[in-house]
Order: structure tokens, then sequence, then C-alpha cells
């Protein structure tokens, strides 16, 4: 049976320093909780994996945590940049940034590779391309039968997965609905997985296209209600697009970052004090705008 | 949003980004199964959605297919993609199937720099080890580009966004112009139409040159051409876009209405 434990437990029993760690969701059921508990622990020297780096690695990256970044496209989604990640990798702040940079259908496979048991991925891509001059990583392979040249790239197989899903039962079997990005693919890829949940519930009741985590695949849950915001939950909440704008601002210079950063993650304790304070500071502002 | 432009007294005034959207949105035929890019291309394929193709199937990249939102989409991923599906699919799936199993009949990406190949760069500007600005990277696009029946590019014309030579190909258009589309083996056309605030582009159809086809209502010759980091060549039958009927401003001004209240709401 797996454990359900709180939240900065797993993340400082189950991830050390120089893991290869991937903490996805396709826009949806974002681990952000968890993304607050690796910069609380200190974690460093991480190799962070995820499709779209997004508010969680831009606030890892600012704060020192990761070594290298595997990624595919690195925006802060129909707002513009990520800053943190672009300072770390034009000026190397705060410390620099190795890149291994794919394109969304190669990474997407290669956790698929991953999750097959299979050494490397393939696909019908790149063509004409200069990612693969800079990521020698990517190669090109012809195909035994027809001859074709497509593109290989090695499976990804972290260290551990880290994903948000609305439930999980008190077994640790764990259900998630919505846009299901590569969430499955990730955790089966992966030889450790922490699962962060809306709620633990007595018993699942399935839904039609929900994604099964089985127990007996899943390290840890970690109860962590809210723990996917500004990214969302379907039927749980919404995704926040006024403060995916807001972190334009925020992040955008390294003083306002920090700060940011060492009053509301560094300065509580867990995710729902976090939101305390966030909420406090906007009170506080709309009352010295009023 | 840019200014009014001048335009014939019959019609509404309107601005570039409005005309830019509306010839966009015209392209899309109804039951075209189109991959959709968020932002710009977002807004044109919802469009043509809510004029004249509402069996047009939108398909994003987070997995949503057959969207329907009634409020344009800030993400890629937005509940509005989920809740309004056919269907909802994984990434790898997404990419897997329904791509380069050669099921998208238009793919329709916005981009940051678009060289006179329709060679798209949004990775970085300056070295790639170096970069003087670091740009999101690939998404996408490279296989969007490659694997789509075709592909609509929409983007603001300027200099600096329509370069000569991209300083680094994310995404192939014609590559090296010519026949290299049909050499390289890929499956799709590649770009066939690029849609800018000033007017439409079309490669030629043995060079593959992006050739100016259309000015929009207002715009002259002269401001695209400076508007272009490339001599660019104007085609024998140049002729100006219609300009947007009041059902088509009407239904563009009404989904950036119901965006804006929606966002306000959720404040």
């Amino acid at each position: 049976m797996t454990e359900i434990v709180p939240l900065a437990d797993a993340v400082s029993s189950l991830i050390h320093d120089g893991d290869t760690v991937a903490m996805e969701g396709f826009t949806h059921l974002i681990p952000h909780a968890a993304g607050h508990a690796v910069i609380r622990a200190g974690l460093k020297d991480l190799t962070a994996v995820r499709m779209t780096p997004d508010l969680i690695y831009d606030q890892l990256i600012g704060m020192g945590c990761v070594r290298k970044l595997v990624f595919s496209w690195g925006g802060n989604p129909g707002v513009g940049s990520l800053h943190r990640f672009r300072d770390a990798v034009e000026k190397g702040w705060p410390r620099p940034l190795e890149i291994e940079e794919r394109s969304h259908a190669d990474l997407a496979n290669a956790y698929v590779a991953g999750a097959s048991g299979l050494p490397f991925s393939v696909i019908r891509g790149y063509v004409g391309s200069d990612l693969p001059a800079h990521n020698p990583i990517i190669k090109f392979i012809t195909c035994p039968f027809t001859g074709e040249k497509l593109a290989a790239s090695p499976a990804i197989c972290p260290d551990i997965a880290v994903i948000h899903a609305q439930q999980a039962d008190r077994k640790g079997n764990v259900m998630l609905w919505g846009i299901s990005g590569v969430q499955k693919e990730v955790a089966l890829a992966s030889k450790t997985v922490l699962v962060t949940v809306e709620e633990v519930v007595d018993e699942l009741e399935p839904r039609p296209g929900a994604v099964h985590l089985p127990h007996w695949v899943v390290s840890a849950v970690s109860p962590a209600p809210g723990g996917a915001r500004p990214s969302y939950a379907l039927g749980y909440y919404k995704r926040d697009n006024t403060f995916y704008e807001a972190w334009d601002g925020i992040a955008r210079s390294r003083e306002t970052f920090t700060a940011w950063m060492e009053r509301h993650v560094l300065g509580t304790e867990d995710f729902a004090g976090y939101e305390r304070s966030v909420a406090a500071a906007a009170v506080a502002e709309g009352a010295r705008q009023a | 949003m840019t200014a009014a432009m001048t335009a014939p007294m019959t019609e509404q005034p309107f601005t570039a980004d409005e005309m830019m959207t509306v010839a966009a949105a015209r392209l899309i035929d109804n039951g075209t199964v189109c991959f959709v890019g968020i932002g710009l291309p977002s807004a044109a394929a919802n469009l043509a959605r809510a004029t004249h193709a509402p069996d047009a199937v939108l398909i994003y990249e987070s997995g949503t297919v057959g969207a329907k939102p009634a409020v344009l989409p800030l993400s890629i991923g937005d509940s509005e993609l989920a809740e309004t599906a056919d269907f909802v699919v994984s990434t790898a799936e997404i990419f897997r199937y329904w791509l380069q199993g050669g099921r998208i009949t238009v793919g329709f990406l916005g981009a940051a720099q678009i060289d006179r190949f329709g060679n798209i760069n949004t990775t970085v500007i300056g070295d790639y080890a170096q970069p003087r600005t670091r740009l999101p990277g690939a998404g996408g696009a490279p296989e969007i580009a490659g694997l789509a029946g075709e592909v609509f590019v929409i983007m603001r014309q300027s200099k600096r966004g329509f370069v000569d030579k991209v300083e680094f190909v994310t995404s192939a258009g014609h590559l090296t112009g010519g026949d290299w589309r049909e050499r390289s083996g890929l499956p799709g056309r590649g770009p066939s139409t690029v849609i800018t605030d000033l007017g439409v582009l079309e490669p030629h159809p043995e060079s593959r040159e992006l050739v100016l086809t259309h000015t929009h209502p207002g715009v002259a010759l002269d401001d695209v051409v400076a508007a272009t980091g490339w001599p660019l060549k104007v085609a024998d039958d140049l002729s100006v876009t219609p300009a947007p009927t009041a059902g088509e401003l009407r239904a563009l001004r009404g989904l950036h209405e119901r965006t804006a209240a929606a966002r306000a709401l959720a404040g």
C-alpha cells in the first residue's frame, strides 16, 4: 500500500540533490505546491525535465535549484517570456543553466519510450530544423523496412516524477481527468512517483476517459488542496490567468522575484500558508490603492 | 491595438489587427481540421468557427480535439478548451496519431521571426550558446510545420520579424526554396499563406520565396516593402483584401468582449 504523507516529508525523503526530476502537467494539474516544497527543502543541482517549464520551473531556476533543464517550450503561456529562465540562459543568473532542448513531439515520445521500457523513441520530426545540430542526442536513423530517415532520441527515465491529480483513495490509487498531458507517461517512465492530490477519498468513482495510476506504481501520495494553482484542476478550480499575467512583473527583475519568493514561499511553511500570504498582500495592495 | 485605418466610406472603421484576423479566418474552410497555435491563430480559427466555418475542427496541442471555446483561451490548455472539446487525448497521442498520423489538414502557427522562404525562428536571437534574446523554443511547431497538410502563419509585419534569413531555423518552411520540400520527403506542403497586419504573402510556385499577393485596405505597397527585411517581390495580380464585413467585425468584437468579460469576472 502506498503511503499518504505530508508533502514536505515526501519531498525530503524522495528527492535528493542532483536527481533528475520531472514535474509534469500540461497547462493543467501543474504541481506547484510540490515545486514550492522543493524550493523550501533547498534542493540543488537538479536536472529538471518538463515539456513547458511554466512558472513552476521559472521559480526553481530563479532560486538556483536547477543545474540542467530538459524542455520543449519555455514561455509564459499567452503572456510572454519566463524571465528567470531567460536570465539563467542569457546571463547565467543565479547560476549557469545547461539546457537540452527538444520539440513537444519528441519529448512526449521520449516519455512514451521510457514508460514502454525502450531505450529510445522514434518520430518523423525535426526535418530541416537547426535543433539537432545544437542537441547531439537527437540522431537521425534509417528505417530498416522502408529506408525512411527518422529522428531518434533517448528515452527519458527520471529518478522521480512529480504530478498533481484530482483524487487518490486511501490505498494510494490515483485518478485524474481532463487534459492529461504526459501524466501517465512520466509516472510510468520514472523510478519513483510522487503524486499530490486535491483530495483523498474513501472510494474512487471511475470516470470515462480518466487516467488511473494503481497504488503499486505510486511511491507516495500527498494531499495538496489547491496545489496546482495558478494552473488548474478540472472540477475543482479554474486557471488563474490573472496571476500568470502578474508573474510577468514579479519575475522581470531579480530583486522583485527574490523578494517575492522570500516573502511568500521561503517565508511560509506550506502551500496553504503561501496562499494566505499572497492573499494578504493582495488585500494590502488593494487598500493602498483605494 | 493599432490605430483605426482609413476605410472606404460605406464600411465601418476597423483596426489592422482586426483585418489580419479576419483575413486569416476566411482561409479556414468549413470542415477543416486545424491544429491551432495560441494567440493570433486561435483568435482567427475561432472567428472562422463563429462565422462561415461552424464545422471546422479545432485541435490544440494540449490534446483537446474539436474544442469550441466561447471565449479565447489565454493558454493552450485552459479548462474552456477541455470542457468544450469533443474529446481529450494525451499529449503523446495528439502528436503521434493525429499529427504524425496525417490527420491534420491545416497547421496554424504564429512566429517571432520568419524569412523569405517561410522558415520560422522561435528559439534564439544571436548565438545559440550565448543568445542575445532567448525565445520560448520549439513547442509543437517543427512537426506541425512539417506534417500538417499545409501551414498558415499569422504575425504582425516588421523588418525585425520578416528577415532575409532566420538566425535559427526552429521550424522549416521551404528551407532553401525550390523543391527542397519535395526532396525532404515531408508529407505536408509547408507554409502556403502568411497573413500579416499589412497584407498576405504566398510562396512563389517554383522558387517558394514569399511574394506579396494582397495588401489590406488602406495599406500602401511601400509600407509593406519597408516592413520586410528582404527585397519583397510583388505578385503580378496583386489585389486588395476585401474589408471586413459588418458580420465579421461583430463576431470578432463579440469574441473579444466575451473574453474580456470572462476575465474580469474571474479577476
